[in-house]
């Protein structure tokens, strides 16, 4: 049966307005991308809660700063590309080093504002905020953890970085599945390779399994939606069980969800790892498969680089 | 106002200045420049102004301030020293390991600071989130800001200013620190801060342009941004002397982030001192 195909922002855009109802002190700050983020409906159900400040990006970091220390639980609303970089400072220093309980809730990360071209795609954003000392880091694979993960965002009390992205992607996860920041979900159970995926991949991750599966190999499927913390616990299990390891994510292959499990990895031993991400280059304005493909961000290539592990 | 206040605020700003001069030689390190040439400004918001409950430094209703130029924390630190949220000993530990008293204001570490700065260009959209958040809770609360106006070369600054104008931010009190120094020279040479008090206006601002070193009319200034309740928000544009109260100190952007030595602070502490004037019993 075909699943249901729906974008993470969309889950967002559910999330924060269930939220918004239950909770005065929910706002959010948009920075003039709104109706792309998702934000539409909050914005005409709950006006009060609902600040614009404007293509002005740093100063709805600090707005969002300065309302947090008020109790209030601001989500800083924009796009990946200048929700990290643009305002990279502005969060290290405004709301980390204080440890607000800010959110910067960002839609259009990775690869996925396709079209648009290189400016708008945002390969570097989970590097970059994993670096910061206080900050969680959140990739949600498909509408359901979307809606869940921005719901545990919002009940933890500090700042967090919330990854989400353009295009509708087929569901992974029933609606009523329970998330937890900081805990991996266990897709599928293998004890050959383990494929370790995030966001978007996910899905391609459960393809290249299938695939694999055809050919008996029996492969591990982790969504780590959460980069930061990591889970450890279920990195080293799939180091000690399975002894391959095949990180996939929609981010350069420097610094993002493969590198974090690269450290452990080194750390740990007794694992061989491939990574498969952005090859370290910008993108162009193509299809967002084209743009995969041209990366190796693909079923094919996941199944490739799990047999070069098990040869 | 009667005189007697007025001078009991201006010895406060001396016994500011002298904390603030004190805390940078047991440190060996600071910025007395600019700490120098706000401490009337700052002295005036702790001492006639600003709700605060030093037993309470985070009390829902107080007044906010954010020293948006946060290298001038140590004005900030003797105020609220001397308002008794920390002991006066505790001045000795400025940018000291362990230290409450960061060399950039720490408002985790630092009971009485709002919000942490140091980066500048940041602090006025804190304070702007902070006097919206007063505005959506209903609630009286005042929030001070003071801003260098070297730091208002950062483009943060007028974002802050054109969203404070969109709120209709009238408990928002800006004080432009007009010293018109940086660290690498004079304004002029670095970047001119061309109609620095006329862009707060056209950006919606109601501007009040003082001697911000002139006790009598930082207070007024603050008084009347206090009571115009039209919707605008308030710049106090103070032309100051940085360096304030220390001859050899004023006026020179070499005492941006100098420390003075033993013989200087001591001609420092003979000039702050001669400043006080004799209050009536």
């Amino acid at each position: 049966m075909e699943k249901k195909k729906i974008a993470t922002r969309d889950g967002f855009g559910e999330a924060i307005l269930e939220l918004g109802r239950e909770n005065k002190d929910i706002l959010v700050v948009d920075i003039d991308i709104g109706k792309s983020c998702k934000t539409g409906a909050f914005r005409k159900e709950l006006p009060e809660q609902y600040l614009n400040v404007g293509i002005a990006e740093q100063n709805g970091a600090g707005i969002a700063a300065g309302l947090a220390t008020c109790g209030k639980i601001p989500f800083v609303v924009t796009y990946a590309a200048f929700g990290s970089m643009r305002i990279c400072e502005m969060i290290r220093q405004e709301i980390c080093y204080p440890h607000l309980n800010v959110k910067i809730a960002c839609s259009h990360g990775g690869l996925t504002p396709a079209n648009d071209g290189a400016s708008h795609q945002c390969i570097e954003d989970l590097g970059i905020l994993r670096t910061l000392p206080n900050m969680t880091v959140v990739m949600p694979a498909d509408y359901v953890s979307a809606k869940a993960l921005v719901k545990a965002a919002a009940a933890y009390d500090g700042p967090v970085y919330l990854r989400f992205t353009r295009d509708a992607v087929p569901q992974v996860y029933e609606e009523g599945e329970a998330f937890e920041i900081g805990r991996a979900k266990l897709l599928q159970e293998g004890h050959d390779v383990s494929i370790i995926a995030n966001g978007d991949t996910v899905c391609i991750a459960l393809e290249a399994a299938e695939k694999l599966a055809a050919k008996g190999i029996r492969a591990r499927v982790l969504d780590m939606h959460t980069v930061k913390p990591l889970d450890k616990e279920a990195v080293e299990a799939c180091i000690r069980e399975t002894g391959r390891i095949v990180t996939v994510e929609d981010h350069n292959i420097l610094n993002g969800l493969g590198s974090a499990v690269a450290d452990l990895v080194a750390e740990h031993g007794g694992a061989r790892l491939r990574k498969i991400g952005v090859q370290d280059q910008f993108g162009q304005s193509a299809p967002y498969e084209r743009l995969l493909a041209l990366n190796g961000i693909t079923a094919d290539n996941i199944v490739l680089q799990a047999e070069t592990l098990l040869k | 106002m009667n005189s007697q206040e007025l001078i009991t605020l201006k010895n406060k700003a001396t016994e500011l200045r002298i904390r603030a001069v004190d805390m940078i030689w047991k440190a060996q390190s600071g910025h007395p420049g600019g700490a120098l040439s706000v401490a009337d400004f700052v002295t005036a918001c702790y001492f006639k102004f600003m709700a605060v409950d030093p037993s309470d430094p985070k009390w829902p209703g107080r007044d906010r301030f954010v020293l948006s130029k946060g290298h001038a924390c140590p004005a900030q630190y003797a105020a609220l020293a001397m308002k008794g949220f920390f002991s006066l000993e505790q001045l000795d530990t400025l940018r000291k390991e362990g230290s409450i008293l960061q060399g950039h204001p720490d408002m985790k570490k630092c009971p009485g600071i709002d919000i942490s700065t140091g980066s500048l260009g940041q602090g006025l959209a804190g304070a702007v989130g902070m006097a919206i958040a007063a505005k959506l809770d209903g609630k009286s609360y005042y929030v001070y800001s003071a801003v260098g106006d070297g730091e208002c070369q950062e483009g943060e600054i007028w974002e802050a200013a054109q969203t404070a104008h969109k709120y209709k931010l009238d408990n928002l009190i800006v004080f432009v620190d007009n010293n018109r120094l940086q660290l690498d020279g004079t304004t002029d040479e670095v970047m001119p801060n061309i109609h620095l008090g006329k862009k707060f206006e056209a950006f919606g601002f109601d501007c009040y342009e003082i001697d911000g070193n002139d006790m009598e009319q930082v207070v007024a200034a603050i008084e009347l941004a206090r009571v115009v309740k039209n919707g605008r928000p308030k710049c106090i544009f103070g032309n100051t002397v940085k360096g304030k109260g220390v001859s050899f100190m004023e006026d020179q952007c070499g005492w941006h982030g100098t420390a003075p030595n033993d013989a200087q602070y001591k001609q420092a502490m003979d000039e702050l001192n001669a400043l006080m004037i004799k209050e009536e019993a």
